[in-house]
């Protein structure tokens, strides 16, 4: 199996730099009719020709909402506009930025000229690796499969799907005998040289350990922790409770430009994109809090939610949460099936409290109770504060366009069927189903 | 929020529409007008005789109701920061974006830039439905429009046609509704519902009521200083402040157009002209038989008791092998509760909250309808077609089609979601690309895969597939309605 991981490049803008960098990105895009989905084939970055990269945005990062922190009577703090360069690649992520250089320097090059500190010398690799950040969490919706995997799967299904007979079965050995028709067809098909399925390569060992490590050492630690935290426990209730009650709620309507803007940008492919940013709540308590729940998001995210399912969720392909500015800003990245509005009910309605949990620290957020409860529930305020925290996603590159999770489970779980050596009948005529 | 004992509904601030369908009234007309004159038509909406949902005994002969568009609100006078207040949707409007067209599936041959009215020029400022007993009709239109003259010039005028509850297709339509929770019995507090059900908080379709999240809907709440004569009632959730959106409600109105010869002939043809067949698939396609009978509905013992048509859920049927999954019926309402279905028990609570139980998963990619449903008020327009006329000839015959109406409080939660989601998505619960089999443009992806096709689990086996379903419905013309109580409107006609 090969695990997926992420990489995420920021850098400041250089002055004045803005437009001509809004004018590159924009050029990567499929025009005129659709602006919200990169050109696999454009020039300056062919994102299509990396054939271990599942999902990728180029996006501008702004600092529009520290001007929310006055609610708390704080000085206005002035960032300067960044680019973030990230993505969600098969294999480790350095190593996919290694390709990126080499196999698209020229246009990273024009991108990154935009940025400070990027010259003509500059050694480009060695750059963005100088400038990648590190992630709190991260969600995989299916550790392990890998985009081969996904295009392989698909065309089997193309396939399966045009040969499967469309009869009313009347008997489970019929169906037996079709899965077996059926798995030798795909056999011929696979020795004639139509159709490859790459049987999955070894699961790295370092990877492994890493995981390994990771699924017992966080307990540990939390563990150690606990005794501490026990102690504290009626002072964090009580400054909990106090803060959620006195934090100010920042929820007006986005502004209609703005909304325009993003919906401008959705709604091309069955698959849309979310990017999010915002500052923390001040204040060490909220700092340390946020910083545990994205410690315990990760774990959950990294040892538990890895087999088709956030919780509840199951549209999510990738997601991403990130301090930015020393812990006082932070960007959410996600890439989901559906539209906009089906993808805000359904954290509204399946998860509200784990949205809760983290983005309760942000500042703004509607009022919660016990960290869990109220918040995104409701519903009007939520609605509004997620699409004014919204940023466009400038350039954003998907690598199976037109696929869902539903399909792509579904794909991978005919092929599983193929590879069995036998089947009994109600595994045969559930297998048929999938067809 | 929790205060239960708020006042009672003010039924005669409320427009009829709401709460009655008007089925005895089966004389109906439609009227889209533009404002011509701005103090003529303020002076005659000041006056203009909107029945109410109060109960009359008897009947009523005629009985008017009336909806402005943002634009009309705008051409009346009203002030740029009330008509604010409404929601972006309305201001928007239906056909007035292309993100807005791409996420309704208002594409292709259904394109805001082919209807015959409903953008630019052709954009209506009011709209008036004139519902009357048999008879009753013509007169008393007549009469109402010479009143408008003065104000108003008609874009559009469409009399309706009498089906008896039947759309053109030949199906039994408008079974399928929300039951209003009139009383107020049902708190107003945000609380997840075990079940399926029809009773629905009256926030769901009018303005100014808590809804199922326990929330108020936003509206334009105005400072008492522009309501100095006290026309408007105050607000629930904020009492210092008048609600202009109280007892109103938005309307949706969609001119579709059915191809009620194509339809049946295509499906004709995809039986090999065989009678059952045909029945068996056009009830497919619909996920009811022509008379509404559910398909997904297990059949009641022989009490001889009459069968309630919307006493139904899909749970029985997880799989569409009954009532396929992506008929129309269970696209437009799946009828799915808060939860997937499971066993009883805190322990199977939380493995389903959580995701940890895999079959509750599988139900799970379409949940939650209470938050999506739309109170239909639909007429059928033009001259019905025999189907026995329908599956012979196809030139000759006059258009026919429906007006779809329906009020919502919430436009994209509601109106928008179950058309994007639910009726144009093509991947709906977990479908291929295939649309609505009845309502879909047909439009292949990006990519160039076709979305024509309409799956039907079976028992045992790979699903059937019928493939290359044409355009059967085509959008005309669409618009976004503030359907006023009776309050505001008489505000709304003088406000300044």
């Amino acid at each position: 199996m090969t695990p997926q991981s992420h990489f995420m490049v920021i850098a400041e803008l250089a002055d004045g730099h803005e437009p001509g960098l809004r004018l590159l990105l924009n050029a990567m895009n499929k025009k005129p009719s659709l602006p919200g989905l990169a050109d696999p084939g454009n020039p300056i970055l062919p994102f299509g020709r990396f054939e271990r990269l599942h999902f990728a945005r180029l996006v501008l990062l702004d600092d529009a909402l520290q001007a929310d922190l006055q609610a708390y009577g704080l000085p206005r703090p002035k960032l300067p506009t960044c680019l973030a360069f990230m993505g969600d690649c098969d294999g480790p992520g350095h190593t996919q930025l290694a390709e990126l250089a080499e196999h698209a320097g020229d246009g990273l090059r024009r991108i990154f000229a935009h940025c400070q500190g990027f010259s003509a010398g500059t050694d480009l690799l060695a750059w963005m690796l100088a400038h990648e950040r590190p992630l709190a969490a991260r969600y995989v919706n299916w550790v392990g499969r890998s985009v081969l995997q996904i295009r392989q799967e698909q065309a089997l299904q193309q396939l399966l799907a045009t040969h499967a007979p469309r009869i009313n079965i009347t008997s489970g050995t019929e169906a037996v005998r079709i899965w077996q028709a059926l798995s030798d067809f795909v056999q011929l098909e696979v020795t004639g040289g139509r159709l490859t399925l790459t049987p999955p390569e070894p699961t790295p060992a370092g990877w492994q350990w890493r995981q390994c490590l990771h699924l017992l050492g966080v307990p540990l630690l939390g563990l150690l922790l606990l005794p501490f935290l026990l102690v504290l426990s009626p002072f964090i209730v009580y400054q909990l409770r106090r803060l959620e009650e006195a934090d100010p709620e920042i929820c007006p309507r986005p502004d209609p430009e703005a909304l325009q803007t993003l919906q401008e940008l959705e709604d091309f492919d069955v698959s849309n994109q979310y990017t999010a940013l915002g500052p923390v709540k001040p204040g060490l308590f909220r700092r340390w809090l946020v910083s545990l729940l994205l410690v315990a998001i990760d774990y959950a995210c990294r040892h538990v939610f890895t087999r088709g399912h956030l919780a509840r969720v199951q549209t999510i392909h990738f997601a991403r949460w990130a301090f930015l500015d020393d812990k006082t800003r932070v960007v959410f990245t996600s890439n989901y099936d559906g539209s906009h509005q089906s993808y805000m009910d359904d954290f509204i309605n399946k998860v509200a409290w784990g949205l809760n949990l983290v983005f309760s620290n942000g500042v703004g957020w509607p009022r919660t109770r016990w960290l869990i409860f109220g918040g995104a529930r409701h519903e009007q305020p939520f609605k509004y504060y997620q699409r004014r925290h919204q940023i466009p996603t400038q350039v954003w590159y998907k690598a199976y366009p037109g696929l869902t999770l539903a399909d792509l489970q579904r794909n991978q779980r005919i092929r599983e069927g193929l590879e069995r050596s036998r089947m009994n009948e109600a595994q045969a005529l559930a297998w048929l189903a999938l067809l | 929020m929790k205060t239960a004992a708020h006042t009672s509904v003010a039924l005669d601030d409320i427009q009829g529409i709401v709460r009655f369908g008007y089925k005895h009234h089966s004389q109906a007309s439609l009227l889209l007008l533009r404002v011509k004159d701005r103090e003529a038509a303020r002076a005659w909406l000041a006056a203009a005789p909107v029945t109410s949902a109060a109960s009359i005994a008897p009947l009523p002969a005629t009985a008017l109701q009336l909806a402005l568009s943002s634009e009309g609100l705008a051409a009346l006078g009203v002030p740029r920061e009330i008509v604010e207040g409404f929601s972006a949707e309305f201001i928007a409007g239906m056909g007035s974006d292309a993100s807005r067209a791409r996420r309704l599936g208002d594409v292709d041959a259904n394109a805001p830039t082919a209807w015959r009215w409903g953008v630019g020029n052709a954009t209506p400022h009011v709209l008036l439905m004139l519902y009357a007993l048999p008879g009753h009709l013509a007169a008393w239109q007549a009469e109402i429009e010479r009143q408008c003259a003065a104000g108003f010039t008609t874009l559009a005028r469409w009399p309706c046609g009498d089906l008896r509850g039947v759309e053109p297709f030949g199906f039994v339509d408008g079974i399928s509704q929300p039951e209003l929770d009139w009383q107020r019995t049902r708190p107003a507090q945000d609380a997840e519902q075990p079940g399926y059900a029809n009773r629905t908080c009256l926030g769901e379709f009018l303005l100014g009521y808590p809804n199922e999240y326990g929330g108020y809907t936003d509206r334009p709440l105005l400072d008492p200083q522009h309501d100095r004569q006290g026309l408007l009632p105050r607000a629930e959730d904020a009492p210092d402040q008048a609600d202009l959106g109280r007892n109103g409600s938005y309307l949706v109105l969609r001119q579709l157009q059915q191809d009620v010869p194509g339809f049946w002939q295509w499906v004709d043809h995809q039986a090999g002209g065989d009678p059952t067949r045909r029945e068996q698939l056009a009830s497919a396609m619909v996920g009811r038989t022509r008379d509404g009978v559910p398909l997904a509905q297990t059949p009641p013992p022989a009490t001889g008791a009459a069968v309630d048509l919307n006493d139904f859920s899909f749970d029985p049927d997880p799989c569409g092998v009954r009532c396929p999954l992506g008929a129309h019926v269970r696209r437009a309402n799946p009828r799915s509760a808060d939860l997937p279905p499971g066993n009883p028990g805190v322990l199977s609570w939380f493995k389903r909250t959580l995701g940890f139980d895999s079959e509750a998963l599988g139900l799970d990619l379409v949940a939650s309808t209470r938050f999506h449903r739309l109170l239909r008020r639909g007429r059928a327009y033009g001259q019905p077609v025999p189907q026995a006329e329908a599956l012979q000839n196809r030139a000759g015959t006059d258009e026919t089609g429906l007006f779809f109406i329906c009020l919502n409080a919430n436009i994209a939660r509601q109106f928008e979601f179950v058309q994007s989601a639910w009726l144009a998505g093509t991947h709906f619960n977990g479908l291929r690309n295939e649309s609505d089999p009845l309502l879909g443009t047909r439009g292949a992806t990006p990519e160039g895969r076709p979305t024509d096709g309409f799956s039907m689990p079976q028992a045992q086996g790979a699903d059937q597939c019928l493939h290359g379903l044409p355009q059967f419905v085509t959008l005309r013309g669409g618009a976004y309605f503030f359907l006023p109580g009776i309050r505001a409107l008489r505000y709304l006609a003088q406000a300044r």
